[in-house]
């Protein structure tokens, strides 16, 4: 202390060297308020585009709920013509569908999240495929539409020969036929975030393991798993609200089953309808007013249900990121 | 928790105790490697539905490139044999361009106010968390939401397709570009203070610069999610069978192209949409690639 003290009295005063400090003149700090201001705004604008999208659709969809007293939820006849507009087969067709998907992309994708996660190849290897795997991400969605209709759909014709009895329900385009390309769809997403799941579990775990002489696998459904349970959890439900939401597969393979076919069936081989491809099929016909309406509702009610579903999702992925707050050292 | 008294020895030696034999003839190895082949298995079972995009796209695509029309023509009616899907790729190059010019400087300042000048504030959480909302937002509704607010009024253009796209692209750029901001080394930053910078300027000319790169990559990846993108620009821009020349216009795009003519009878016009495919793939990977090799050339030079 008392050295610091004398040193300063023993030296002159240190003066900064002309020029290089300067105060801010007016125009700059005006210019700075305004800068300021301006990402102010701006950035509440996001959230006014966000709140603004739900009150413009509901907005729009009023008139026809208003009309109609809520039948459409409970309707499962859609005729344009007739001004019946009945979502509930839709509704069912959308959560369906996403559900076959997760089934199916969730199962494989965790199971190549860990293939990728635990280290059974070289590091180069792993990371080449993880790349693979994110480029299935990048494929535009009606990209795998024209896949499906091209590839799937045949190739699914072709296995179902062995089975005259289930050829005779199938009809193409069908529930099976979209959620086996919306599998894909998802896949990468699974496998992402579940990928960051397994990596984020601790080290120290998994070597406490193997020091008591587990196996790896004994390791992985026994140590590595059940702590990265949450996190692999909201991966997958991250992965249902993108599976619920995705349009164009859906569109051009689910068969846009009309009230005449079955409506609200599990049978997979028969064609189906979702909220994403009934809004994809008849907006850009619409004109009528009360049609609009009731696609507007239809929107609203897509993006009601893939809003809670997110939200969940992340609420979860959260929560798994902040359990092992204490375990990292 | 009951534990071995330490004044008796074991009775087991501790080599009994556990097991390291690993052994083909015991269970627990057999288990083993039985998941381990499963695992691996899953991996390439996902790879298969990829390779035979790939293939497809090449195979079927690759024949109608090779002539150069389709780059240059109109797209085909009724059971033409020709045609192309020029109009299509440059509706894309326009509304992609439109999608950016209207969301990059929006989001980008949007990242700087999260990034910079609110950080911990609760209008940035508020943001933060209308931005990620916007991430999982269903690519349809964007399009429904430039129905809505143009469309309605104006009738279908380029314009509103841009204007659904960029919906699709904000919070990309708003997320990557406060993460490229964060980046910035904090000396930096107080250096600049040090001289007497006004914040602003320091975001302008220190912040800003710095992360460019990052930033850059955030909106090539943005542009390659937009231009893949058609249910926004279904019923926005929806399609056209004539080159652009006006904004507000329906306009064709390479991914609505692909749409209407996935299902059509005509071989040949399969082919064509097989062919755009090909193209959009491409010029989306292209960006992909790209953007991470900015990104990791520019970790090179930190």
């Amino acid at each position: 202390m008392s050295e610091t003290s004398s040193s300063v009295v023993e030296s002159p005063p240190r003066e900064l060297p002309p020029m290089v400090y300067r105060e801010p003149t007016l125009s700059e700090r005006f210019f700075d308020r305004f800068f300021r201001g301006l990402t102010w705004g701006l950035a509440w604008m996001t959230v006014v585009l966000v709140v603004g999208m739900v009150v413009l659709i509901s907005v729009d969809a009023w008139p026809t709920l208003r009309d109609s007293g809520g039948r459409e939820f409970y309707s499962v006849v859609w005729d344009a013509n007739r001004n019946e507009f009945g979502i509930l087969t839709h509704i069912w067709g959308t959560l369906y569908s996403s559900l076959l998907a997760l089934l199916l992309g969730g199962t494989l994708g965790v199971a190549v999240a860990i293939f990728i996660a635990e280290d059974f190849l070289p590091s180069k290897i792993r990371l080449f495929l993880k790349n693979l795997i994110e480029l299935l991400a990048a494929i535009p969605s009606v990209i795998y539409g024209l896949w499906g209709i091209h590839v799937v759909i045949p190739a699914l014709r072709a296995g179902l020969h062995y089975f005259p009895s289930l050829l005779a329900d199938f009809s193409g385009p069908s529930m099976l036929s979209a959620s086996l390309v919306l599998a894909i769809m998802i896949l990468p997403t699974v496998t992402a975030l579940s990928r960051d799941a397994l990596e984020s579990v601790p080290p120290r775990l998994r070597e406490g393991a193997y020091g008591l002489g587990a196996t790896r696998w004994e390791t992985i459904r026994k140590i590595v798993l059940p702590t990265a349970c949450t996190g692999i959890l909201g991966a997958i439900i991250l992965a249902f609200g993108r599976a619920l939401g995705e349009t164009m597969a859906l569109a051009m393979l689910v068969g846009n089953s009309t009230a005449r076919d079955n409506p609200l069936s599990f049978n997979p081989l028969l064609p189906g309808q979702t909220l994403a491809a009934l809004l994809a099929n008849n907006f850009p016909e619409a004109s009528d007013p009360l049609q609009v309406g009731a696609l507007m509702m239809a929107a609203l009610v897509l993006l009601l249900i893939t809003l809670v579903v997110n939200l969940f999702g992340a609420l979860i992925i959260w929560r798994a990121s902040a359990q092992f707050q204490g375990l990292r050292s | 928790m009951s534990t071995i008294p330490l004044d008796e020895p074991s009775e087991r030696p501790f080599e009994e105790a556990i097991d390291f034999d690993y052994s083909l003839t015991r269970w627990r190895t057999l288990f083993n490697l039985l998941l381990t082949g499963l695992s691996g298995l899953a991996t390439v079972v996902a790879l298969i539905p990829l390779i035979s995009v790939l293939y497809m796209l090449v195979s079927h695509g690759l024949a109608r490139l090779t002539e150069v029309s389709v780059f240059t023509a109109l797209p085909p009616t009724g059971k033409d044999v020709g045609g192309g899907f020029g109009n299509a790729l440059q509706g894309t190059l326009v509304m992609v361009a439109v999608a950016s010019l209207l969301s990059v400087p929006f989001g980008i300042l949007v990242a700087v106010y999260l990034a910079e000048f609110g950080k911990d504030s609760t209008t940035a959480s508020v943001v933060r968390f209308a931005a990620k909302i916007l991430t999982g937002l269903p690519s349809i509704i964007a399009g429904v939401f430039a129905f809505a607010i143009l469309v309605m009024h104006t009738g279908r253009s380029s314009f509103a397709g841009g204007v659904g796209l960029a919906v699709l692209m904000l919070p990309t750029i708003i997320l990557t570009a406060e993460e490229a901001l964060l980046q910035v080394p904090r000396k930096m930053r107080e250096a600049a203070y040090g001289l007497g910078c006004t914040h602003t300027q320091v975001v302008l000319r220190v912040v800003l610069p710095t992360a460019i790169p990052n930033i850059v990559t955030g909106v090539m990846l943005g542009v390659a999610r937009a231009a893949g993108e058609t249910a926004p620009l279904l019923f926005t821009a929806a399609f056209s069978y004539f080159w652009l020349n006006k904004l507000m216009q329906p306009t064709a795009s390479l991914a609505v192209f692909i749409y209407r003519y996935s299902g059509v009878p005509y071989e040949r016009q399969v082919e064509l949409a097989w062919a755009a495919s090909l193209v959009l793939v491409t010029l989306v990977l292209t960006i992909n690639v790209l953007a991470q090799l900015i990104t990791r050339r520019a970790h090179a030079h930190r």
